[in-house]
């Protein structure tokens, strides 16, 4: 019986002490060798959003954060925290900064009543893949596939396909530009809001191509840079391109365009 | 002989033992980290590190604290505590000198503490010390069997990773979708992995 019972205490014994050990060569430890944390970067990143969209140019929000502390940084490079985290975190770190709030545009108004496809696409369901067959399935070449990679990309939930041609819905839109980013055709560019015209098409070919491709194409016809006062847009390859720091939204262009491929 | 002797362990503890696909140790890893390919590589690498330094301490602590006060039941136990207690203190460590592996390994390294891919090796080891006849299976046997056993894991995931991207755009019937396809093809892999039962023996024997 003593005997017994002397085993299960010494194996007890031996467990405990184990635990002990370790749990004292760990306590040691990470005293001895503990990491300084760096408390200003922890607050700065439970300011941001934490979507790691890398919009900022850092690696995710920690790698901004870390960087903001260390003053390296600028405030207001988060496109997606938007100015309410912009003023938050300018308070933490006693400086001011200015956000512009950034939004996507998409460049292509192909959608099923303007345009068609000329075969029809049975493979991977992704705008990748079905711009690879051919030179794409679509009547035009340059214009939006519609398989939704944008949507995919997206962290917001800002972009859907509607009757075949990505939309993006500016109040989700967080501007991190990984829609551009993800797609195939790079119809989208991100853009500061505010009142301004868009072109709505990347259609690089001559005039009766574009338009034999898709009735809102643009055709190249200067019509929209000789109306604009402020000297914003510039054709180029037959496609007008707006440039948004100029432009002020008069909507000149918007009622002169014969395609109707400018919106405001 | 010892040097063909651990070759021999080497290369039985990556194809014909290999852990994942012949044991069937550690498949939580296997299936969870093998969607993507670096993630994959990373996980393997902490498994490996963390299988050598768990051998490294839990077999002398066997041999010659266990064994000679009639405690070899409780290895399970006091393997488990010391693998925990390992891996915390290997986590301090490399997060204080050497930052660029810590942050490499990153969550992996806390995630395989209690992995059975780790305890399984180093109490399968113990097994074969007592069986192994044809030459006597010392420390450095087991060292090498935990290396090779942490290759074979990285051979098997990035295997599995290449075969989960294949699946990506594979159609799937829709009651298989998920985890249902990813069972029956790391089956498949497995099963795969049976030709090469004997093969170490045929190409280095020992007896």
């Amino acid at each position: 019986m003593n005997q017994t019972l002397f085993a299960v205490l010494i194996a007890v014994l031996v467990v405990a002490g184990i635990g002990l050990l370790i749990g004292l060569i760990l306590a040691i430890a990470s005293i001895v060798m503990a990491v300084p944390k760096d408390e200003k970067a922890e607050a700065v990143l439970e300011l941001l959003p934490g979507a790691n969209c890398g919009a900022c140019g850092y690696s995710g929000c920690a790698g901004y954060a870390s960087a903001l502390s260390k003053g390296e940084a600028k405030v207001g490079l988060c496109p997606v925290g938007g100015e309410e985290c912009t003023h938050a975190v300018g308070e933490l770190l006693g400086t001011s900064g200015e956000t512009v709030k950034k939004v996507a545009h998409i460049h292509c108004m192909g959608n099923c009543d303007n345009t068609t496809n000329k075969a029809d696409f049975q493979g991977i369901n992704s705008c990748l893949s079905a711009s690879r067959y051919g030179s794409g399935i679509t009547a035009c070449t340059f214009g939006c596939l519609g398989f939704g990679d944008c949507v995919n990309a997206c962290l917001s939930n800002a972009i859907t396909v509607c009757n075949g041609v990505a939309v993006v819905d500016i109040n989700k839109c967080g501007g991190c530009g990984l829609c551009a980013e993800a797609c195939p055709r790079k119809l989208i560019t991100v853009a500061p809001v505010k009142e301004q015209a868009v072109v709505r098409c990347s259609n690089k070919e001559k005039g009766a191509v574009a338009k034999k491709a898709c009735k809102a194409a643009c055709i190249g016809c200067m019509k929209c840079t000789k109306v604009c006062e402020a000297g914003a847009i510039t054709v180029k390859d037959f496609c007008a391109t707006i440039d948004p720091e100029k432009c002020t939204g008069c909507g000149v262009c918007v009622e002169n365009c014969p395609s109707k491929c400018i919106t405001m | 002989m010892l040097v063909k002797s651990l070759v021999s362990v080497f290369l039985a503890a990556i194809l014909t033992e290999n852990y994942v696909l012949c044991k069937s140790l550690g498949i939580c890893p296997f299936l969870g980290v093998s969607k993507k390919l670096n993630t994959a590589v990373g996980m393997s690498a902490a498994v490996t590190f963390v299988m050598v330094l768990a051998t490294a301490v839990t077999f002398p602590i066997y041999q010659y604290l266990l064994v000679p006060n009639d405690l070899a039941y409780l290895q399970t136990i006091v393997f488990i505590l010391i693998i925990a207690g390992l891996v915390q203190l290997v986590e301090i460590v490399l997060k204080k000198y050497i930052p660029a592996l810590y942050q490499s390994l990153g969550v992996y390294l806390p995630l395989i503490t209690t992995n059975c891919a780790i305890l399984g090796v180093t109490m399968l080891v113990l097994q074969k010390v007592q069986t192994t006849s044809a030459f006597t299976y010392t420390y450095g046997h087991a060292l090498i069997n935990a290396l090779g056993a942490g290759i074979g894991f990285l051979v098997a995931m990035v295997m599995f990773a290449g075969v989960r991207s294949r699946l990506e755009s594979a159609d799937v019937p829709k009651s298989l979708q998920g985890l249902p396809i990813t069972l029956i093809s790391a089956s498949l892999v497995a099963l795969s992995f049976l030709g090469f039962s004997g093969f170490v023996d045929k190409l280095i024997p020992l007896a």
